[in-house]
């Protein structure tokens, strides 16, 4: 694929993307290459036709919403730091122990809370902080196969919603959901290993 | 003692208890008395088997007797009771009979006693940590235990040269790499019996238990690899036998996972078409996978990667294809088994180590093996989890190492194989029986007993068991998705992208070959959570008290002929197909005519406040059809009672519903995406008396048990535990019954025909018989008749018409009854049928054929149901204006069977 460049110096801005999201410079580079090889008309940016063309990303259910979050506020252009920083949040998060890569910013892109504000958005399309019924209902679509009826949907979504929704304004909000996933490992189910 | 019946039953067991000593028998007398013998004791017929069931007995009660204490089943792990008290009986034995009897065979070992623990740990793997730590598994499985073996098998060889070993121990480096080979594999049994009471966290407890699992492909090729090298003499291996050595690891390997895979797919097809005979679901299970055992062993494959890889494998299609009852049955069957072959195994293993004969101690070699296997398990687990925390997301940190080095424990797998080495081959047999038995009482007695308090003072992350809640579910699915698409993004083909992938082939191809239609229908992992909660809440409403007879007039979807008088067990079965669920209810609702309006009201009212009589007649008890218990009835009813009220108090608390067309629409009228439109028009259509509850209904459905699940679903596929009764034989039967009305005949348009006076008492049970044995088939028949017309109904139709069968004059009559004025919220839709349905049976001769095949082979059925909803469109669109019509009709009943 794209083995145009082999130096990170070549990288515009190397060090405060790295400062940023914390990658390292392997991974920084490897994932300049893949910004380059999916740039494929040498654009410098990646629009969401670029994106669109992983023939995986199609297939997958939210793989529009997940392009839709590379491009945060309507922007059609996604830059190279812009790429980063979205992945940056599937950045494994490194205990004390082999942490020392990571100077304990305030709140470092792979923290659990953006792991898991980065799904949250997935649902929340409105954008308005809470996940309605409806938007709950959407997901379900997308996710649940067509052997589940409409019907057993909406309960479903009622279900979920009721089940999160604690101040009874019948949505979730983004502090209700995260309280709904407390005892889940967000740390590491929303990580990927190659992404150091 | 009888020894060529044991042979003979394969059960080498040899075992009785000490006073079941044949000499001590008190009856067998020498010769019969002439004449007849009032009383005869026949010891002899029945010993081997009698013995073995008196083992197991004993073990059981003896599993009874260690649990009437708390204090010491949370002390002392059940494996180290069990084995002490093997030595007991072991002490028994030997002073009664004077020679050591009864002890553990490597036959019935690993013909008897393996395969079920080792089904048990396969079927209940969690496949989702298997395989994300699979990598990790491997590793330890296939490099640990190479280098426990080696690494051991050359120390006791060096200890041996310096001059440790006594003399006596007459063994080259082959015959320790040999021991070395057998002592060093985790065994499974013991770290399944120690781990389960530890409740380590998952991923430690994967890790041990899968490598132990897995690692046996390992043990049987460096045993045999061994094995044959010490048998053909060291001076005789060429450097090709080394390679052949290494190939048989994978042959072996490799082969007993294809051979278990192999399996697996077997079984899972198979139990696709077990819908009639649920019965025997189970024991498909059981041997199928012990034909996978048998099989792997036969081509001296790995045996137990074989069963592992069959239970892991088919688990998923078998659980969805089998009823909910033989779920259960499977479950516990396995669960008996493999602690009961556990159970047996450590009281085995205990008295074994009695006979004194086997004994051929030196310290030098049991010290030097006990340290070995410790320190070289404690060296290779450090040294690999180095190798893989470089790969890991989550690194294992040293608590898990030391937990992973102490949790390596020996068992019965290398004592069986030690008592199977040749003694002629191998001169050092008996010192290598004796360490071993002491290696294996070491570690499941000293290990075992204290790797509960040093889990305790290490802190080791214990597994922590919560309730699923459906958005950790839901959640969960997102995170997966988005891990895989990041992985996209990121170009990296990564474990989420292969996942992905296998979920996306597993989905179009495997779950489409392997499953029910209807099984694959319900079977989606975020509805069954809800599903479950659903459930849970239900049965805990209950529990505490929740009152559930209420006046509310409530109707529940399972009322009528509950309580219709004594029928056939052909009858009996029917009912038992529609039993429940709502089915038909839509019977009543679809005659139309006004008086008998009333009477469906009232008899509704009725049926829905009390609950149903129980079954009186019950006459018939079949030995292939179990049904269920009043007990069980009446929890579903009060859980339907239940879930109904809690729902609508929800609903109007909560949320306010408005009632939107979507929200009413019935959960099956909604099944079929495809018939959308029709849907809609034909909920209308339904009666007032449906009308008010509406909503309800439409939600209570959601939350019936599994056995409802089951039988909603047979919209597609008329699927129930018990009594599954196919369109062609129902079909059949009306026509016999419509013979005697004497109405029918072949119907060239329905219109001719006069809706028949038979088929309005057909549908009210308790208008038309006076416990008249054929108009209560009929009764039952046409019930599920619509059925399976909406179900089947582009097969069946075709069907109907070849047998000019009654449903033909039954569906016009259905839908020509003048639907009720104060349902029809859109009065347009009920007019519109009559007029669509005119053409409505013109039967493309193709279809006719197509539907006489079906009736004459009703195997064909499941799968022609399945293809169905496929076809569905294509139906609609292409075909016919005929068999578009008559989905009219199947919408007309579905909306007004709610």
């Amino acid at each position: 694929m794209g083995s145009r460049s082999s130096h990170a110096a070549r990288i515009p801005d190397v060090d405060s993307i790295r400062r940023e999201t914390g990658f390292s410079q392997a991974s920084l580079l490897r994932l300049y290459h893949r910004f380059r090889a999916l740039d494929w008309n040498e654009k410098g940016y990646l629009s969401r036709v670029d994106l669109q063309q992983i023939g995986a990303l199609a297939v997958n259910p939210l793989g529009d919403r997940i392009i839709d979050s590379f491009f945060p506020d309507g922007s059609l252009h996604l830059d190279f730091p812009g790429f980063v920083r979205v992945l940056a949040r599937f950045r494994p998060v490194d205990d004390e122990d082999n942490g020392n890569r990571d100077p304990k910013e305030p709140e470092p892109l792979n923290s659990r809370m953006n792991k898991l504000r980065f799904a949250f958005q997935l649902y929340d399309l409105d954008r308005d902080g809470k996940i309605s019924r409806q938007e709950m209902l959407q997901v379900l679509r997308l996710m649940v196969g067509v052997q589940v009826t409409e019907e057993q949907l909406e309960s479903i979504a009622d279900r979920t919603v009721q089940e999160a929704d604690e101040d009874g304004d019948g949505a979730v909000s983004f502090l209700e959901f995260a309280k709904s996933l407390e005892k889940m490992n967000i740390e590491q189910k929303m990580s990927i290993r190659i992404l150091k | 003692m009888l020894r060529a019946a044991l042979p003979l039953l394969g059960l080498p067991l040899a075992g009785a208890g000490a006073t079941e000593e044949p000499t001590q028998e008190p009856g067998s007398p020498g010769e019969p008395p002439p004449g007849l013998a009032l009383f005869r004791w026949q010891w002899h017929e029945v010993e081997a088997p009698y013995l073995v069931a008196l083992w197991i007995l004993v073990a059981s009660l003896a599993k009874i007797v260690f649990h009437l204490s708390r204090k010491v089943t949370s002390l002392v792990p059940e494996s180290c009771l069990l084995i002490l008290l093997g030595l007991v009986l072991g002490g028994i034995v030997l002073a009664v009979a004077k020679k050591a009897e009864y002890q553990l065979e490597p036959g019935t070992f690993f013909l008897f006693l393996l395969p079920p623990i080792v089904l048990d740990s396969g079927y209940f793997m969690p496949s989702r940590l298997f395989f994300d730590n699979l990598g990790a598994i491997l590793t330890y499985a296939v490099v640990g235990t190479l280098w426990n073996a080696f690494t051991t098998g050359a120390a006791l060889w060096g200890l041996q040269q310096a001059g440790l070993v006594a003399p006596r121990v007459q063994a080259g480096l082959l015959d320790f790499l040999l021991f070395g080979s057998l002592i060093s594999a985790v065994d499974p049994v013991a770290v399944l019996a120690v781990f389960e009471e530890v409740h380590v966290n998952e991923t430690l407890f994967i890790i041990v238990f899968g490598e132990s699992l897995l690692n046996d492909a390992v043990t049987v090729v460096l045993y045999k690899v061994c094995n044959s090298f010490v048998e053909m003499g060291s001076a005789n291996v060429q450097a090709t036998d080394y390679l052949k050595g290494v190939a048989s690891l994978f042959v072996v390997s490799l082969g007993g996972a294809a051979v278990g895979l192999v399996f697996a797919f077997l079984l899972a097809l198979t139990t696709r078409f077990t819908k009639r005979v649920r019965i025997i679901e189970p024991l498909l299970v059981f041997l199928l996978a012990y034909a996978a055992y048998l099989t792997a062993e036969m081509a001296s494959l790995s045996a137990i990667l074989a069963v592992t890889m069959c239970g892991l494998g088919c688990k998923k299609y078998v659980e969805a294809n089998i009823s909910h009852k033989s779920r259960t049955a499977v479950k516990y069957t396995m669960k008996t088994l493999a602690s009961c072959a556990e159970t047996i195994i450590f009281m085995l293993l205990g008295i074994s180590a009695v006979d004194s004969s086997k004994w051929a101690w030196d310290s030098g070699l049991v010290l030097g093996t006990l340290f070995f296997i410790l320190f070289f398990r404690a060296l290779g687990v450090v040294l690999q989890t180095w190798v893989l925390n470089q790969f890991r997301l989550v690194p294992l940190d040293k608590i898990d190492q030391v937990v992973m080095s102490y949790g390596g424990l020996r068992g019965a797998v290398a004592f069986a194989l030690v008592i199977l080495l040749d003694r002629t081959k191998i001169p050092a047999k008996d010192y290598f029986v004796a360490t071993t038995i002491v290696v294996v009482f070491f570690t499941v007695i000293v290990q075992g007993l204290t790797i509960k308090p040093l889990v305790k003072w290490l802190k080791v992350k214990r597994s922590e068991h919560h309730k699923p809640t459906l958005n950790q579910e839901l959640h969960e699915h997102t995170f997966d998705h988005i891990l895989a698409a990041v992985e996209d993004v990121v170009g990296h083909h990564g474990y989420h992208y292969w996942r992905d992938r296998w979920e996306q082939f597993d989905k179009k191809y495997l779950s489409q070959l392997l499953m029910r239609r209807s099984a694959y229908r319900i079977r989606d992992q975020i509805w069954d959570v809800y599903y479950r909660l659903n459930i849970r809440d239900a049965i805990s409403f209950v529990d505490q008290g929740g009152h559930v007879l209420s006046s509310t007039g409530l109707t529940l979807p399972s009322m009528p002929s509950r309580n219709s008088v004594a029928e056939t067990s052909v009858t009996n079965l029917l009912r038992e197909s529609g039993s429940g669920a709502c089915l038909d209810l839509q019977v009543i609702d679809t005659v139309r005519s006004g008086r008998d309006r009333e009477d469906a009201v009232m008899h509704h009212l009725l049926c829905g406040g009390l609950y149903k009589p129980r079954y009186r007649y019950k006459a018939s008890c079949s030995r292939h059809f179990i049904s269920e218990d009043a007990q069980e009835r009446q929890d579903k009813e009060v859980f339907q009672q239940n879930m109904k009220r809690r729902l609508e108090s929800f609903k109007s608390t909560k949320h306010n519903i408005c009632f939107t067309k979507s929200k009413p629409r019935p959960r099956k009228a909604g099944r079929k995406k495809k018939d959308g439109m029709a849907n809609t028009e034909a909920t209308n259509g339904k009666p007032p008396r449906d009308l008010g509850f509406q909503d309800t209904a439409a939600v209570i459905l959601t939350v019936e048990s599994e056995e409802e699940e089951d039988s909603d679903s047979s919209e597609t596929e008329k699927e129930d535990d018990e009594g599954i009764i196919f369109v062609a034989r129902a079909t059949s039967e009306v026509l016999q019954e419509g013979k005697v009305s004497g109405s029918l005949e072949v119907c060239p348009s329905p219109r001719i025909i006069p809706p028949s006076p038979t088929c309005a008492e057909k549908e009210l049970p308790w208008k038309s018989g006076q416990g008249d044995l054929a108009v209560y088939v009929s009764s039952e028949t046409t019930k599920i008749v619509p059925v399976d017309m909406q179900t089947g109904w582009n097969q069946s139709i075709s069907s109907l018409e070849s047998l000019a069968s009654p449903p033909c004059t039954q569906a016009p009559a259905m839908t020509r009854l003048p639907p009720r004025s104060l349902v029809t919220e859109e009065p347009q839709a009920p007019l519109n049928l009559p007029s669509d349905l005119r053409p409505s049976f013109a039967f493309p001769p193709s279809l006719a054929k197509a539907g006489r095949s079906h009736s004459e082979s009703s195997a064909d059925i499941p799968q022609q149901q399945e293809l169905q909803p496929l076809m569905g469109h294509e139906d609609h669109t292409h075909l016919s204006p005929g068999t578009a019509n008559s989905h009219w009709c199947i919408q007309f009943n579905r909306g007004g069977r709610l």
